[in-house]
């Protein structure tokens, strides 16, 4: 708050009651409700629903699908950060580093950006098609037969590619102005002190953006685990069969095509528990992040 | 070959090396362009070709002259049956939901944000804590009960059951609260003094000066909103309502089957899908970049 305000009574509150309506309707309501649903069974055809305490939870953990569901999650959204994180890294770099065409540059790494994920989905169905797909023939140069939707591996490896596509601008656009705000008298010391380039990328450069890079950490985490969605709704068509599948579609597909309320909602709160961990996580990076800069 | 002998060895490697650098950091760049922009430049070949063409051969590098006719097609045949959802109609449904939502997400957020910035509240630390919570669940996270609730308002297949929901989290509340705040306590007294109420000092002093981060607000929470596609895939089942990012799923499902899948108009769909946000990153960069930097989402 600001040390000069203004004392009004019914003003604030009546500037702050459109937000908090709209959250306490949209947010809080249906946030009880998965808590609460999620110790409940409910009866597939409508007849009520009894307590039913962890039981959804124990349900969840015993299952092997969930398990292995949560066991592709893990694997899908570290392939996508470390290659998403890496690529765009590399790529800032070399875009700081020239002097023609700068702008060009940019423009054609970042408007990817603005694509939606199931467009990203979708171009992956073409890319990846059995008959001609570039992809498919790419691959079959290293006589390896790629099927997209029928095989479980390749299907993971075309998801992980399109979500790699799709992330590489947001990490590009924070590793570049992260690179351009690195002081010039630092680089030009830097210079002095070591002619090797990569040397001088990995000794001063890249512990400077160490800050982006953990921050950048968690939105790709985020990204992976949550805004993949379109994306692996488009490839998949609908029907998951025996590809993989992350979490959240998971919450999806039971809560809507499976009917078990209950345990949509128990993966619901387990989703929003680790989100949680993710969020305290970042604020204590943040906070470490003051001290660099 | 005469130059050569011309200039000293050593200043030759040199320049040389030099060179060398340059180009494969040009190298590394046109492979990632390369890389980024493959897939549009392929949708828009393949709608150039007749479909029955491509179902054979899939994408090359020949122009065929498909590409108008592919463009009509696109705009004003539909998807389903019903012969609503056209590419027209989806296009202005996902403008309203880019607009909708970009506008009412800044309007209310700067609301609460002055509420919480500017006035003595008594309850102000429950209601920021009640409003920045909301940055923890994802709508995704908690998409089945978000659902039933707007089931329960009777809200399915209007704008409003489509946008209000996803405008109830704090990502722009909280950014306007950080520049707020960065904003000098001496135009508020100096206004005072000059005797502007509340009212008068938001419309005429902070509205004015918050320009530049409405505009990049405004991009970043556009895009977003147009890039929607669960909850628009859940709460519209109308098909005059669909928007074009929920209608790939039902441009996707139509290249199954046995006839000849129509290629052309899928991917002019997919590309008029990605244009307008594209186009909006695109011309309004400068502001983009900084709003999205900033904003540390």
């Amino acid at each position: 708050m600001k040390r000069a305000g203004f004392d009004s009574r019914w003003l604030p509150v009546f500037l702050l009651m459109p937000q908090l309506a709209i959250i306490l309707v949209f947010f809080y309501w249906p946030a009880w409700q998965a808590l609460q649903s999620s110790f409940y069974l409910e009866d597939p055809f409508g007849f009520g629903s009894t307590f039913v305490g962890f039981e959804n939870y124990l349900r969840l953990f015993r299952s092997s699908e969930y398990l292995r569901t949560a066991g592709f999650t893990v694997v899908f959204t570290v392939l996508v950060t470390f290659f998403a994180l890496s690529i765009a890294l590399l790529l800032a770099v070399k875009a700081d580093k020239v002097l023609h065409g700068a702008r060009t540059y940019r423009t054609l790494l970042m408007w990817v950006y603005a694509v939606a994920p199931p467009v990203a989905g979708f171009i992956t169905l073409i890319v990846f098609n059995q008959r001609w797909g570039p992809l498919t023939e790419f691959f079959a140069l290293f006589g390896w037969d790629f099927r997209v939707r029928l095989d479980y591996t390749d299907t993971a490896i075309a998801m992980v590619i399109a979500s790699v596509w799709k992330q590489i601008p947001v990490n590009f656009i924070f590793f570049l102005s992260g690179l351009q705000s690195i002081p010039r008298a630092v680089r030009e010391a830097a210079l002095i002190d070591n002619r090797s380039a990569s040397a001088r990328f990995w000794t001063v450069t890249f512990p400077l953006l160490a800050p982006t890079g953990f921050f950048l950490l968690i939105i790709n985490t985020t990204y992976a685990l949550f805004d993949t969605f379109g994306l692996i709704d488009t490839i998949l068509r609908n029907n998951p069969g025996d590809n993989p599948i992350t979490l959240v579609y998971k919450v999806y597909v039971d809560g809507f095509r499976g009917q078990d309320i209950g345990g949509s909602s128990a993966q619901s709160v387990v989703l929003m528990v680790l989100v949680l961990a993710l969020t305290i996580f970042q604020f204590r990076m943040v906070d470490r992040r003051i001290h660099y800069t | 070959m005469a130059d050569i002998t011309h200039t000293a060895p050593t200043e030759d490697r040199q320049a040389r090396r030099i060179n060398w650098g340059a180009v494969s950091d040009h190298a590394v760049l046109i492979a990632g362009a390369l890389f980024m922009m493959a897939p549009l430049v392929m949708l828009i070949q393949m709608s150039t070709i007749p479909d029955a063409e491509i179902m054979q051969t899939g994408p090359s590098l020949e122009i065929g002259n498909q590409f108008w006719p592919n463009v009509k097609k696109a705009l004003l045949g539909a998807m389903s049956f019903s012969g609503e959802d056209t590419g027209l109609s989806m296009f202005r449904s996902s403008m309203i939901l880019g607009l909708g939502f970009a506008v009412g997400k800044i309007v209310i957020s700067m609301l609460a944000a002055y509420a919480i910035v500017y006035f003595r509240l008594r309850f102000a630390t429950f209601a920021f804590w009640l409003i920045f919570t909301t940055l923890l669940l994802p709508l995704e996270v908690r998409i089945v009960p978000s659902y039933e609730v707007t089931q329960k308002l009777g809200l399915l297949n209007t704008y409003g059951g489509l946008i209000i929901p996803l405008i109830a989290s704090a990502t722009a509340t909280f950014f306007f609260r950080q520049f707020f705040l960065s904003v000098p306590d001496e135009l508020v007294e100096a206004a005072r003094i000059d005797g502007a109420g509340p009212v008068k000092f938001f419309i005429d002093i902070l509205v004015p000066l918050s320009q530049t981060m409405i505009a990049a607000i405004f991009i970043i929470m556009f895009v977003f909103g147009w890039n929607q596609y669960l909850w628009p895939t859940m709460i519209t089942t109308d098909e005059s309502k669909y928007t074009l990012v929920q209608g790939i799923k039902q441009i996707t499902q139509s290249l199954e089957g046995t006839h000849i899948p129509e290629f052309g108009r899928s991917n002019l769909l997919a590309v008029l899908a990605v244009l307008p946000p594209v186009a909006v990153v695109i011309f309004f960069q400068r502001w983009f970049v900084k709003g999205l930097t900033e904003s540390d989402k």
